[in-house]
């Protein structure tokens, strides 16, 4: 039997989706491979649907961050903060309940055959990556409409509403370098039988530099006497880093998925 | 349509499977017997190409594993020993997601739904549905895009006869598809097969058409 399939014309090899044409056997369905668009959107609903009846994430994540700020404003024993303490604290906070939400991200996929049933389908591995990092800023952006406010309310000196317009661009780049680092872990992580030690433990020092980069990029922004915009230096650096990152989880995860 | 010749698939040390070869033609069956840890489940997964064979050769629908393994995903179905179902989606969203993902048509979604009878329970959790349930939506959500190959790894276990009927015109020979069957069922098994395999520790110890074959010799596998 002659291969129905050309290979594709982006990706090749293995890990590729095979192209368009159509496929059949005598008497039986005539399906072509799904365009990518279809398949994200169906990984994506997939993914909220599962958080939505689980809440296993977004809760936690938020739970965590507003606990770290309640404790590091007893450790501290301040009652308000500013400049480069209070970002250093709000990108801290955040990092480490991002963590919660890169530790489960593949979880449902790993215990429940979800990544089998993906590998079987004619589909572009691609489209898992993107859904899991969609998915994943979609719970960064929920945990700081909760974490963010709480930060202004509990710990920080310096009115919010002044530094957050321009606390915007750090929230939106240190987001998408989570996403893509913490997609990239979490998929090398959850099939490994320490998983939620090996998560944190790769994805930490990966995410240092995004976090450096953040608070540093917000701390003009919580300053107690003149506050400033965010440097672009640092936004600049960010969004490379972010580039970077993004483009090493493109190229690899197909192999992090296979065999 | 399935040719494996010498294949090898190691876990660390173990052989897992050790210098397999056979043949397997189209809309033919083939029924592969051992004790546990034999190597049976281990075979559909290369077959299935999740999982890369260490050596020897796999060419299953004319596409050579693993270089070209691509070209078969979506022409094979695979139903193991997981359910691959999200538990905590309904049966119905289960099905209209791998539907997606193959690229079939939503009223496809309602024909399994009432071909596996679970049309009523539809709308529940998975994670709420009995174990016999959920190997229903299992075969359903398996055959959904019409695969050319069949993968079935012990398809029966959890089924009553009443299921077993019901299912068996979407995975029993009936389907017409080829298939590769995993049984534990020397008398079942041999009555739906052409080809019967014996893997005892991973190595071919049985390899003969069915009709050469007693329930004899397939029960000497286990002992």
């Amino acid at each position: 039997m002659s291969a129905p399939f050309s290979p594709p014309s982006g990706k090749t090899g293995p890990h590729a989706a095979p192209s368009r044409d159509v496929h059949a056997r005598p008497g039986g369905a005539v399906h072509a491979p799904p365009r990518t668009a279809k398949v994200l959107i169906a990984l994506l609903r997939k993914e909220l649907l599962v958080e939505l009846r689980t809440l296993e994430s977004i809760p936690g994540m938020s739970l965590f961050a507003v606990t770290t700020f309640v404790v590091f404003h007893f450790a501290l024993n301040q009652d308000t903060v500013s400049g480069q303490e209070a970002a250093g604290i709000l990108w801290v906070s955040l990092l480490f309940a991002a963590m919660l939400g890169i530790n489960r991200l593949f979880v449902a996929d790993a215990d429940q055959g979800g990544f089998d049933g993906f590998l079987l389908a004619p589909v572009d591995h691609t489209a898992l990556l993107i859904a899991k990092a969609l998915a994943l800023l979609a719970y960064l952006l929920v945990l700081e409409l909760i974490a963010v406010p709480a930060f202004g309310l509990l710990l920080l000196g310096p009115p919010l509403g002044q530094a957050l317009p321009g606390l915007l661009a750090p929230l939106a780049l240190g987001d998408i370098g989570v996403a893509a680092i913490g997609t990239l872990i979490a998929a090398l992580a959850v099939r490994t039988r320490a998983r939620d030690l090996l998560g944190p433990l790769l994805a930490l020092p990966l995410l240092v530099p995004i976090v450096i980069g953040c608070a540093r990029a917000s701390a003009p922004l919580f300053s107690a006497t003149r506050p400033a915009g965010p440097p672009l230096r640092w936004l600049g650096t960010l969004a490379l880093y972010d580039l970077v990152f993004g483009l090493i989880a493109y190229a690899v995860f197909d192999f992090l998925l296979e065999d | 349509m399935v040719e494996l010749h010498e294949l090898t698939r190691n876990y660390g040390e173990r052989a897992a499977l050790d210098d397999v070869t056979l043949t397997l033609h189209a809309g033919q069956t083939l029924v592969v017997f051992g004790p546990n840890g034999a190597g049976k489940t281990t075979l559909l997964r290369v077959l299935a190409t999740l999982l890369r064979p260490h050596s020897g050769t796999v060419t299953v629908l004319g596409a050579q594993f693993p270089d070209d393994a691509w070209q078969v995903r979506g022409r094979i179905g695979l139903l193991g020993h997981e359910p691959l179902l999200y538990r905590e989606l309904t049966a119905r969203e289960n099905l209209r997601y791998h539907a997606s993902l193959h690229n079939v048509e939503e009223e496809r979604v309602e024909q399994q739904l009432a071909a596996v009878s679970m049309t009523g329970r539809a709308e529940e959790p998975v994670r709420t549905l009995s174990r016999g349930m959920v190997q229903r939506v299992a075969v359903a959500r398996a055959t959904l895009h019409d695969p050319e190959l069949l993968l079935l790894d012990e398809p029966y276990a959890n089924l009553d006869p009443a299921a077993i009927e019901l299912v068996e015109p979407l995975i029993g020979r009936e389907s017409g598809c080829t298939r590769v069957v995993s049984s534990h069922d020397p008398s079942r098994g041999l009555a739906e097969s052409d080809l019967v395999l014996g893997l005892r520790a991973g190595r071919v110890a049985l390899l003969a058409n069915a009709t050469s074959v007693s329930t004899n010799a397939v029960a000497e596998l286990y002992r």
